[in-house]
C-alpha cells in the first residue's frame, strides 16, 4: 500500500536524477490545470505563490483573515541552511547527518538530503526577496548555532526570522494575487476531502464570516495545514491551529504516520494558573548564551535565585552533555528539566520551573550586546511574568511545540491518496523522532518553493486537466455531509463549553502521552478519551446560528476532530514499544546495567532504540470511530548513515 | 497575586448589518497574572454558561506577531501601553474596581464583521498592488553575493517589523493608513534589492491605498504612539518624498 518511491542512485544525486526523469508539463498547459492549496505558512504559502508564477491555476485558503497571519509568524530563532559562510566545516552532508541524528534515526535518509540540498537556494531566495536577515559589519549575512550542532549555520532575524520568511512568502503571494494567479479565501476552513475514484479532487469549505458551506474543485489537493500541537490543549502553537484538514484527509483515505513523535520544547514560560490559553516559548537561541540550572538542594528552591552560591547550581545539561552543554537537542533537554522537577528541585511557585540565567553573558558581553541579541524575548517575557530577565534569571519549562508526526508522504510529497499532497508541518517526512531547531522553516520553505513545484508535475502529467467539477455527485454528497455536521454540533444544545472539553483532554494527553509515556498511562487514556468523546456530542454548547461568525462553532469542529485524533495519538504510542526522540517510554530506557552505559556510550535515563524492531514508520489507516487503526510498516533504510545510539556527551 | 473585579464596556454587533451597542459585563475575580485576552476567556466562559452568546474577537497567536488581535480598549487601539498589541497586555496593569471600554479598531476601510472583529483585507490589496520584490523562485543570485551595509538592514528591519494589525489606522482621526503603507514601503525600498521597482512600487501602493478609501495624513502621529511594533513616522516623510519623487519621474518618462 505505501510506495515511498524514493529514486534510486546514489544519494546525492537522487534529487538531481529524479527531477530529470520526472515529466514535465509544457507551459501552454501549465494554466490548463488548477491546484488548490489549504495553508498560507511557509509551506503553502511558497507552493501557491510558486506554482502559479510556473502558470498553474491556484486557489489558496486559510482560516486567518489575511495569508500573512499563518502560524509560522510566530517562528523566532532561525533558519537553518548548510552555506559555510562561516567556514567552521559546514556541508549539505553534515546538515544531512546532523538531521539525521537529531531524528534519532527514524527519517527517511532520501528526504533528509534533499532538504539538506536545498537549503542553501532557501536563504538566497528569502534575501532576494527582501528578507532582512542579520548582517554583519562587513554587510554579509550573520549566523548563529542552534541545538544539535556544533556549526553555526543557522540564519536569523533578531527574534522574529518566522515573521519575516513568511512576509517574504506573503509578499510573492499578494504579487500573484494581484496578477491573478492565485485566488486567495481568507477566514475560510476547509471541513471535508473530496475524493473522486480515490483521487483527491477537491475540498469543502465553509466560509467563516456568513457560514455558507461551499464545494471546489481542482486537479490536485496540497495540504499545508500545520501541527497538531493543540491536541493537548496547551502549547505554543497559535489559538487556531487544528488538525482538521489532515484529520479529515486521514478520514477519506490518507495514513498518518508517526503521531507519537511529538516535540516538548525545553524553554518555555511555566503554566501560570488554570485560566491559562496557551504557552509562550522563549526561543531556543538563548541557549547561545543562557545557562540552565537548578539548585542542588531541594530546599534551596524557594530561596532567591541570587543568594544560591555557585557551588549549590546543578548546571545539569553542562554536567550531563560536555560536548553540547546547554545546546543539548529539545527533547533531551526537555527531559533533563522534567527529571530535576521531578527530582524537587524545581523552582517557582509551581516547582515546576528551571532557570535560565544570563548573569554570566551579560558579564562577558555586556547588556547592550544581550539586548541586541535578545531584546524582544526579554521584553515577552518581562511582559506576561511581570519579572525583568535582566536582573533574575528567566524561569521555564518545556512545553508542547512541535508535531514531527502527519501525513505520510512518498517522495514526491504526496500521500497514499493519490493527488493529496501534503507539505510543512503537516506531513511527517523528514524530522523523524525530533526536529532540530531552525529545521521547520527550512523543511516548509524547501516543500513549498523547491520540492512540490517539481513533484506534483508527474501526478498532473497523468490528469485531464478540468475532467472533476463540483457538479460531480461526490461533491454533492461530501458537501450534504459537512452541512449535516454542522448542524449536529449546533442543536447539541447542552451544558458545557466546548473549552472545558478541550482542556479536559488535553490535560489527560499532557499526563498520559507527554513528556514520558506508558503502558499503562496510555491504556488509560485509550480508556477514557472515547467517554470525553462521547459526551461531547451530548452536552457541548453551542450558541448562535450556522450563518455568521461563529467561533464556538469553529473550536467546536477543530476539538470534535481533536478528540478522534487523540487515540490514533495514544495507539502509535502504545504500539511503538521503545523510546526514540520525542517518544520516551520509561519501561525503554538505559539503565546503570546496561551494557551501552558500562561501555560509556550512553548514560542511565537515555532513550532506548530498538532498531531491530521499530526501524519503520508507523502509517495508520483509518478503521472508523473508536476503532483501532490499521498499521502499515513502511521500513526505514540506512545506507548513508550508520544508526547508532544518539549520544551528545 | 491578587483577584480584580471590573465593569466591562463592550461592543456588540451580530453582523455588519446590525446597528451595533455598547454591553456592560461585570468581570469578577479575575487573576492579575492574566492576560487581556485570558480575562476576556474568562468572561466568555460565564457567558456561554449563563447561556449567552460570547464576545467575538480576533485573534490567533497571543504572543504580539501575527497581528490578528485588535481591540480599541478604553479609546486606544490596544490599550495605553506601548510598543504592544493586546494579547500582550496584562491585567496587573488594571486596578480592583476599574471600568474597562472595549471597542473594535474602528475605521470606515474596516467594516466590523462581528462584534469586535473587522474585515481588514485592504491592507492586504495594498500590499498586491506593489509590496513585494518581483524574484521568482529559483531565480536568486547566492545571497551573500550582495552585501548589504548594516544599518540600511537594520533600518529596512526596523520598517519591515510591521505586524499589519491596523491600529495605525484605528488611531487616526482621518483613518489614513500612511503608517502601514511607508512601513511596508521603507522596508523594500532602503534594500539594494528593492531598487528596480522602487518608483512603482511607492505610486501604486499610495493610489491603492487612496481606492481603499483610507483617509489623508495630517501628521498628527497618534499612529506611531499606538504601533505595537513602534514602527517610527519618519517612514512617513520618506514615502513622501519617494511618492513625490517617483510622480514627477512618471511624469516626464
Ligand atoms: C512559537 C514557535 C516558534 C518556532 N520557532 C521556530 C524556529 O525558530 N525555527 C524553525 O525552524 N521552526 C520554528 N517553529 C516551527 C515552525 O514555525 C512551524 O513548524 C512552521 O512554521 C509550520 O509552517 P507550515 O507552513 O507547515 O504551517 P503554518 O504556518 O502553521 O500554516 C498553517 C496554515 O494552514 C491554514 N489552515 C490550517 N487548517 C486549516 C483549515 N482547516 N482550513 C483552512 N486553512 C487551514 C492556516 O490558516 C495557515 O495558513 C516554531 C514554532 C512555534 C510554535
Ligand atoms: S493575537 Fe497575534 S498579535 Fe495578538
Amino acid at each position: 500500500m505505501l510506495n515511498s518511491n524514493i529514486p534510486s542512485g546514489p544519494i546525492e544525486q537522487k534529487w538531481t536524477n529524479h527531477k530529470f526523469d520526472s515529466k514535465l508539463i509544457n507551459p501552454a498547459n501549465k494554466r490548463k490545470f488548477k491546484v488548490i492549496v489549504v495553508g498560507s505558512g511557509l509551506a503553502g504559502g511558497a507552493a501557491a505563490s510558486t506554482l502559479a508564477e510556473l502558470g498553474y491555476q491556484v486557489s489558496c485558503f486559510c482560516y486567518q483573515d489575511s495569508p500573512r497571519r499563518a502560524h509560522s509568524i510566530a517562528a523566532q530563532g532561525g533558519i537553518n541552511a548548510a552555506k559555510n559562510y562561516r567556514n567552521d566545516g559546514d556541508s549539505i552532508q553534515r546538515l544531512f547527518y546532523d538531521t539525521v541524528k537529531g531524528g534519532d534515526f527514524r527519517s527517511r535518509e532520501a528526504n533528509v538530503y534533499r532538504l539538506a540540498e536545498v537549503s542553501n537556494a532557501i536563504i538566497d531566495q528569502a534575501t532576494a526577496q527582501g528578507v532582512p536577515f542579520a548582517r554583519e559589519y562587513g554587510g554579509l549575512l550573520d549566523n548563529r548555532s542552534f541545538g544539535g550542532a556544533q556549526v553555526s549555520r543557522t540564519f536569523y532575524a533578531r527574534g522574529q526570522t518566522g515573521q519575516q520568511l513568511l512576509i517574504g512568502v506573503y509578499q510573492a503571494l499578494e504579487k500573484e494575487i494581484g496578477r491573478g494567479g492565485v485566488t486567495m479565501h481568507t477566514r475560510s476552513e476547509m471541513l471535508d476531502l473530496v475524493t473522486v475514484e480515490g483521487h483527491a479532487k477537491g475540498i469543502i469549505v465553509r466560509d467563516m464570516v456568513t457560514g455558507e458551506i461551499t464545494s471546489h474543485a481542482a486537479d490536485a489537493v496540497i495540504l499545508a495545514t500545520g501541527g497538531y500541537g493543540n491536541a493537548f490543549f496547551l502549547s505554543t502553537n497559535a489559538m487556531g491551529c487544528n488538525v482538521m484538514a489532515a484529520y479529515r484527509a486521514h478520514k477519506r483515505g490518507a495514513c498518518f504516520a508517526n503521531p507519537c513523535y511529538t516535540q516538548i520544547h525545553p524553554t518555555c514560560i511555566p503554566v501560570s494558573g488554570d485560566y491559562q490559553s496557551k504557552l509562550t516559548l522563549m526561543s531556543e537561541s538563548l541557549r547561545n548564551d543562557g545557562r540552565i540550572w537548578v539548585p542542588k538542594n531541594a530546599d534551596d528552591c524557594k530561596k532567591n535565585p541570587s543568594d544560591i552560591p555557585e557551588a549549590d547550581r546543578d548546571y545539569y545539561l553542562e554536567r550531563k552533555y560536555p560536548s553540547f552543554g546547554n545546546l543539548a537537542p529539545r527533547d533531551i533537554a526537555s527531559r533533563a528539566a522534567k527529571e530535576a522537577c521531578d527530582d524537587g528541585r524545581g523552582v517557582g511557585p509551581s516547582g515546576l520551573g528551571v532557570y535560565l540565567d544570563f548573569h554570566d553573558a551579560t558579564q562577558r558581553l555586556g547588556q547592550e550586546t544581550i539586548s541586541a541579541r535578545y531584546g524582544n524575548l526579554f521584553q515577552m517575557y518581562g511582559k506576561i511574568t511581570g519579572e525583568d530577565p535582566y536582573q533574575t534569571p528567566m524561569r521555564i519549562y518545556p512545553a508542547v511545540h512541535y508535531t514531527m508526526g502527519g501525513l505520510w508522504v512518498d517522495y514526491n510529497l504526496m500521500s497514499n491518496v493519490p493527488g493529496l499532497h501534503v507539505l510543512g508541518e503537516a506531513n511527517f517526512s523528514d524530522h523523524g523522532a525530533n526536529r532540530l531547531g531552525a529545521s521547520a522553516l527550512m523543511q516548509g520553505l524547501a516543500d513549498g518553493y523547491f520540492v512540490i513545484p517539481a513533484t506534483i508535475a508527474p501526478y498532473l502529467a497523468s490528469q485531464t486537466p478540468g475532467s472533476v467539477t463540483t457538479e460531480h455527485a461526490e461533491f454533492k454528497k461530501v458537501e450534504e455531509e459537512v452541512r449535516e455536521r454542522v448542524g449536529r454540533l449546533i442543536n447539541i444544545n447542552g451544558k458545557r463549553t466546548v473549552d472545558s472539553f478541550h482542556r479536559e483532554l488535553g490535560h489527560l494527553l499532557w499526563d498520559k502521552c507527554g513528556m514520558a509515556r506508558d503502558k499503562a498511562g496510555l491504556e488509560e487514556a485509550l480508556d477514557r478519551i472515547p467517554g470525553i468523546r462521547e459526551e461531547f456530542w451530548e452536552n457541548v454548547r453551542i450558541p448562535g446560528s450556522g450563518n455568521n461568525v461563529n467561533a464556538e462553532l469553529e473550536k467546536a469542529g477543530r476539538v470534535a476532530d481533536f478528540l478522534e485524533f487523540a487515540e490514533l495519538l495514544c495507539h502509535d504510542a502504545h504500539d511503538r514499544k521503545e523510546s526514540c526522540g520525542g517518544h520516551f517510554r520509561t519501561e525503554y530506557q538505559f539503565t546503570e546495567k546496561s551494557p551501552e552505559v558500562k561501555a560509556g556510550k550512553t548514560q542511565p535515563g537515555e532513550a532506548k532504540r530498538d532498531d531491530k524492531n521499530f526501524s519503520y514508520v508507523a502509517a495508520w489507516e483509518f478503521k472508523g470511530v473508536g476503532k483501532k487503526p490499521k498499521l502499515h510498516k513502511e521500513p526505514l533504510e540506512y545506507e548513508a548513515v550508520k544508526q547508532t545510539i544518539r549520544s551528545y556527551a | 497575586m491578587a483577584n480584580l473585579n471590573l465593569t466591562l464596556k463592550v461592543w456588540r454587533q451580530l453582523n455588519a448589518e446590525d446597528h451595533g451597542r455598547i454591553e456592560t459585563y461585570e468581570a469578577r475575580d479575575i487573576s492579575d497574572e492574566a492576560s487581556f485576552l485570558e480575562m476576556l476567556d474568562i468572561v466568555n466562559e460565564r457567558i456561554l454558561e449563563d447561556g449567552g452568546e460570547p464576545i467575538h474577537f480576533d485573534h490567533d497567536c497571543r504572543e504580539g506577531i501575527c497581528g490578528m488581535c485588535s481591540l480599541t480598549i478604553n479609546g486606544i487601539p490596544h490599550g495605553k501601553d506601548r510598543g504592544i498589541t493586546v494579547c500582550q497586555l496584562h491585567m496587573r496593569t488594571f486596578k480592583d474596581g476599574d471600568i474597562i471600554w472595549i471597542e473594535p479598531f474602528r475605521s470606515r476601510a474596516f467594516p466590523i464583521l462581528r462584534d469586535l472583529m473587522v474585515d481588514r483585507t485592504a491592507l492586504d490589496r495594498i500590499v498586491a498592488a506593489g509590496g513585494y520584490i518581483d524574484i521568482r523562485t529559483g531565480a536568486a543570485q547566492d545571497a551573500n553575493n550582495l552585501p548589504v551595509e548594516k544599518d540600511k538592514a537594520e533600518a529596512a528591519f526596523e520598517a519591515a517589523a510591521c505586524i499589519g494589525c491596523g491600529a495605525c489606522v484605528a488611531s487616526c482621526k482621518n483613518s489614513s493608513a500612511m503608517l502601514f503603507v511607508s512601513a511596508k514601503a521603507a522596508h523594500l525600498n532602503y534594500l539594494p534589492q528593492g531598487a528596480p521597482e522602487k518608483q512603482k512600487r511607492t505610486l501604486s501602493m499610495v493610489r491603492q491605498m487612496d481606492e481603499e478609501g483610507f483617509g489623508n495624513c495630517t501628521n498628527q502621529y497618534e499612529c506611531e504612539a499606538v504601533c505595537p511594533k513602534e514602527i517610527s513616522a519618519d517612514n512617513i516623510a520618506k514615502l513622501n518624498r519617494d511618492y513625490a519623487l517617483s510622480s514627477i519621474k512618471e511624469a516626464v518618462s
